[in-house]
């Protein structure tokens, strides 16, 4: 309570000036408590669901069903895992997406990359037009083609194969050519000069010069995909019929018809098909963040 | 001499131009091929079948207009419909809120942004059917979590939220929320911190408290990303299909019978392509149609202005 710290001219003011200071060092304060609990009592929302799956994950089939539940399992039941996993082939599942998974990715990015640097250098005619059909099919929502699609894969030949949900990503994705076009043009184009003069072709240009200058909007790429072709569900559904060609999604939505009640172990194959995307995105998460504000400012631009 | 020796170079220049045009077309190639195979060819293809019978088996039979007829009669299309556009109404402006207020709360120099950020984001990228089974265990009327807190805490029998159809799309809304605040929070963020600090500094001199600055600076710079959420939110909820699928079968009582979902029964449950064609070109050209009424009034509240267009790049 002392206010030797401050440099008294005139007493009155200077006292009416701490009682002020000290109210909205107060309201700084209850501010900012406010701000922690609001920010906490959202991470707590986040959190439940995940660790409510964890626990049930753990339980036995009659704790599961105990009133009051139970957030601490008791006893453990780590053989859950190994139970659901092996209830159904998951092991499949999980091949079966991570190929589609890495080959998406691969034929995305790549795919992307060329078309968006076709986009951002080169001068040709009908390109504003077809940059705009770009955008358009971003308005476009997919799920409504999916009928001329399955039709279109029947006639190929390739339902029940991992083709269908491999082989559109290696002629690149309109939102993916969008923001690698956009960052494209970023890079300063005396670079390309310079490489030209060097006498590098085009493609040499875009190999040695934009991709290594690129790697954040790359990277942002290929997580979208992973992401995408991870969680997608509707398009393996449709094309995948036998069990030995099924993704995760469609494997877990199975698995949930196989019994009428086994949480327990429903919750133990929903919480590995989380761990994985988790963890790339644990070790990826710059890529995310980066990716989703390059969106919003494509989006700010309309 | 200087005749001859003119268009020499100037053919040179148009022939660089030409290498270049061919150079791009090679490289946007794929593109342009995809697009001719994976959308432009199905367009077609759907604008054809919505006009046939098929049931896969044997060819396709022209019936007309009789698909479109049959749709505009047909109860349970329309219920999609109002369940689809009832959904997105509450879901996109309740997801749109909770997004900003919580950028705003990460924007007031919030200690750990990277850690909080983070929090929020993962449930983007969980797998859309394991968050479902998630959701639905939560949901459980009998031993469901939710229903246990609320007994706990209250000593009454929790309502039946999946199963009640009054209460199906509110509990799936809370659900979209908590799977896509943080990807839109990062977006809004991301805008919040394009803003420059000038603008605020100014309006503090003018005697702006910050509930004006809000309204009259951070609001109206945020409108375009407001709006972009509104276009991409609209779209989504037209997609959304993996709860309908898995959690509620489009029930109770046909209370969450989203499109998409009819599309699946209709096209791969019961093989009514062409009736299936024709009821994806319908609502093709509803989106098309909010689209459009959204960019046109887009013009009366959405502000551009180059500071945030600059910040953003």
């Amino acid at each position: 309570m002392t206010n030797s710290s401050m440099v008294v001219r005139d007493a009155s003011s200077a006292t009416a000036e701490y009682a002020g200071l000290q109210q909205q060092r107060l309201l700084y304060i209850l501010g900012r408590l406010m701000l922690y609990l609001v920010l906490i009592a959202g991470a707590l929302f986040i959190f439940i669901p995940l660790a409510w799956t964890l626990s049930t994950s753990l339980k036995t089939e009659a704790q599961t069903l105990a009133y009051p539940p139970s957030w601490i399992p008791n006893p453990i039941q780590w053989r859950n895992y190994p139970d659901a996993l092996t209830a159904r082939p998951f092991d499949r599942y999980y091949l079966n997406t991570f190929v589609i998974t890495i080959l998406s990715v691969v034929g995305q990015v790549f795919s992307s990359a060329l078309v968006a640097y076709g986009f951002a250098r080169f001068r040709f005619p009908g390109r504003n037009v077809l940059f705009m059909i770009v955008l358009s099919t971003l308005m476009i929502p997919f799920h409504l083609l999916i009928i001329p699609r399955f039709i279109l894969f029947k006639l190929l030949g390739w339902l029940d194969t991992l083709l269908p949900l491999i082989v559109p990503n290696f002629f690149g994705g309109a939102f993916s050519i969008f923001l690698l076009r956009q960052y494209f043009q970023t890079i300063p184009l005396d670079l390309d000069e310079a490489a030209k003069i060097d006498g590098a072709t085009s493609l040499q240009i875009f190999w040695y010069v934009l991709l290594p200058l690129a790697k954040p909007a790359l990277g942002a790429v290929a997580v979208f995909e992973f992401m995408s072709s991870w969680q997608d569900f509707l398009g393996p559904l449709i094309y995948l019929s036998s069990d030995r060609n099924y993704t995760v999604s469609v494997g877990l939505a199975a698995f949930r018809n196989d019994y009428f009640t086994a949480w327990h172990l429903y919750m133990a194959a929903a919480a590995v098909a989380m761990i994985v995307p988790l963890i790339v995105f644990f070790l990826a998460q710059r890529y995310f963040i980066s990716g989703v504000a390059l969106t919003g400012a494509g989006g700010s631009k309309g | 001499m200087t005749a001859s020796t003119v268009p020499r170079p100037s053919r040179l220049r148009l022939n660089a131009f030409q290498k270049e045009a061919l150079s791009g077309f090679l490289f946007i190639s794929p593109w342009l091929l995809g697009f001719l195979i994976f959308v432009l060819g199905p367009m077609v293809a759907l604008i054809y079948l919505s006009f046939t019978r098929w049931d896969l088996v044997g060819s396709p039979r022209w019936v007309g207009v009789r698909n479109y007829v049959r749709l505009f009669e047909d109860p349970l299309f329309r219920q999609s419909l109002k369940v689809t556009i009832g959904y997105g109404l509450g879901r996109v402006p309740l997801g749109i809120i909770v997004a900003l207020s919580v950028a705003l709360l990460l924007n007031q120099k919030v200690k750990f942004v990277g850690f909080w950020r983070v929090i929020y984001y993962m449930p983007v990228v969980l797998p859309s059917v394991a968050v479902a089974l998630v959701w639905m265990w939560i949901y459980n009327p009998r031993y469901g979590v939710l229903n246990g807190f609320i007994r706990q805490l209250l000593g009454v029998e929790g309502p039946r939220w999946l199963d009640d159809p009054l209460l199906v799309l509110p509990s799936l809304m809370v659900m979209a929320v908590w799977v896509s605040a943080g990807r839109n929070m990062i977006i809004y963020l991301s805008g919040l911190q394009g803003i420059s600090q000038e603008l605020y500094d100014a309006s503090a001199i003018d005697g702006a408290n910050s509930w004006h600055r809000f309204w009259k600076i951070t609001l109206p710079l945020l409108t375009p990303i407001i709006f972009f959420n509104l276009v991409t939110g609209m779209i989504d909820t037209f997609k959304l299909f993996t709860q309908a699928y898995v959690m509620t079968e489009g029930g109770p009582r046909n209370a969450s019978l989203f499109f998409t979902y009819y599309l699946y029964q209709n096209a791969f449950q019961r093989f009514r392509m062409g009736y299936a064609s024709a009821m994806a070109l319908v609502v093709f050209v509803i989106i098309m149609l909010l689209t459009l009424l959204i960019f046109r009034s887009s013009r009366a509240w959405v502000y551009y202005e180059s500071e945030i267009a600059g910040g953003g790049n």
